[in-house]
């Protein structure tokens, strides 16, 4: 029996106390909270909120809507792996047999641990990625992991969802040629002129603007349905933005462009800032060379904990309720009804945050590629 | 209980003061660019649109670095 200090205490400042992680005898509770639809109770003597919080932040290979134990619904998303060991194999991850923390499938090839697919038999612990750059060091065999997990499956929805969108935007500018806009084209051309004239130009000037705003107004409009998906409750609480893996690609992106695009100016100030005496210039030099790499992962970082945090807010708020329901039912309700005042506040706080870190993300981006292109005139 | 574990629990709990720590200067950095920001559109209300996007600028750079000592603080919980 351990004591610890919780998530709650590091996203609310709470303390929340020492909460009892009690070990698993076998003692099921038979009531099933369906909080929020998405959230299921830990079936455990104790409640343990780390693991829960945890297991509904982190990526999955499939969508859990609701319930736990027998009673869960899951939807199975595919499982794409390649070892050399078993060639490309695909399943649904419906093939993961039994309950609890290590499940196999029905040959016995692979193994789930713990959120990770790994080579049954081998007991490294793979941190499989979608991306793939995964590099299990197991002395024999790898396991390279290409599954579309929810992230995933996310991602190409948004990409989808934006497409079509867009596209049906386009005909419309098409067809009427000069009209004033109408129906879908009304909703997303404000955004659009938003991130025109209050990020790009700005920051760029009018000519080079034309130059990024591709890549801009893509980013912008992917981060900010990307939150948005995360934020609507029953349907499996979506973390894409929230997903290290996702982001990085996002500020590598960025960081290409600003590091492609960079002029003679740009690299001067970043080898030889101008005006800067002699003798500073070895403290200098390295600063602005670690600045330029620690801009994109700042980058990342932002978007990443952000959206991460907001979700660990909103579970903790629902922790919270089953925390005190476990000490008496009367409790629970009391808490509860403060806990939906709170979370449905920070709901509405999200819906800002969703908005704000979309246009943090594009307006530093802009920013960074307009110091990279700035003309010299001193 | 072993010295040990013991040792590990109280970095635990000094995670969570770091986290404390880290959103009280963060929350002072923001303030404060907010109260100037404030300030200055009240003098120059035709300046608004700029001062807000240099504001959220700043505000951004603050969080980041708050958000740093958070997932700092989150790795020592969790690991």
């Amino acid at each position: 029996m351990s004591t610890r200090f919780n998530l709650l205490l590091l996203t609310l400042g709470l303390l929340v106390g020492h909460v009892t992680t009690a070990q698993h005898d076998g003692h099921e509770s038979t009531e099933s909270h369906e909080f929020e639809g998405v959230h299921e109770l830990e079936e455990e003597a104790g409640f343990d909120p780390s693991p829960f919080i945890i297991h509904h932040v982190a990526d999955a290979y499939d969508i859990h809507l609701w319930g736990e134990g027998e009673s869960a619904l899951h939807i199975p998303l595919p499982v794409i792996l390649y070892s050399e060991e078993h060639g490309l194999d695909v399943f649904m991850s419906s093939a993961f047999h039994g309950h609890g923390e290590v499940r196999h499938t029905e040959d016995g090839r692979y193994e789930m641990a713990h959120g990770h697919i790994s080579l049954a038999g081998s007991h490294d612990h793979n941190h499989a990625h979608e991306e793939g750059h995964d590099h299990g060091h197991s002395h024999e065999a790898t396991l390279y992991d290409f599954s579309i997990t929810k992230s995933v499956f996310g991602m190409l929805f948004i990409m989808a969802l934006l497409l079509f969108l867009f596209g049906r935007a386009a005909a419309s500018y098409r067809k009427n040629p000069g009209q004033a806009p109408t129906g879908l084209t009304n909703v997303l051309e404000p955004l659009v002129i938003f991130v025109r004239d209050d990020i790009a130009v700005p920051s760029l000037g009018e000519k080079k603007a034309q130059k990024f705003l591709p890549f801009l107004l893509t980013v912008f409009f992917f981060i900010l349905f990307a939150n948005l998906l995360g934020l609507i409750p029953f349907i499996g609480g979506f973390n894409i933005t929230g997903t290290v893996g996702i982001t990085a690609v996002m500020a590598t992106f960025v960081f290409l462009l600003t590091t492609l695009n960079g002029n003679k100016h740009y690299w001067g100030h970043l080898f030889w800032p101008p005006g800067v005496p002699v003798f500073v210039m070895p403290i200098i030099i390295p600063i602005e060379i670690i600045g330029m790499f620690l801009k994109p992962i700042v980058l990342m970082i932002r978007l990443t904990a952000n959206i991460t945090a907001g979700h660990i807010i909103i579970l903790s708020f629902v922790s919270l309720v089953l925390i005190f329901g476990e000490s008496s039912a009367a409790a629970g309700y009391g808490v509860g009804i403060f806990s939906t005042a709170f979370m449905i506040f920070m709901y509405c706080i999200e819906l800002l945050v969703a908005f704000l870190q979309a246009f943090i993300f594009t307006l530093l981006a802009a920013i960074y590629f307009g110091e990279a292109t700035h003309e010299a005139h001193h | 209980m072993e010295l040990l574990t013991i040792l590990l629990e109280i970095g635990q709990g000094l995670a969570g003061l770091g986290a404390g720590a880290a959103a009280i200067g963060a929350g002072l950095g923001v303030g404060r660019i907010g109260g100037s920001a404030l300030e200055a559109m009240a003098r120059q209300p035709e300046m608004a649109g700029d001062l807000r996007t240099n504001m959220i600028i700043a505000a951004a750079l603050v969080e980041g670095v708050a958000l740093f000592g958070a997932i700092i603080c989150l790795l020592v919980a969790l690991g």
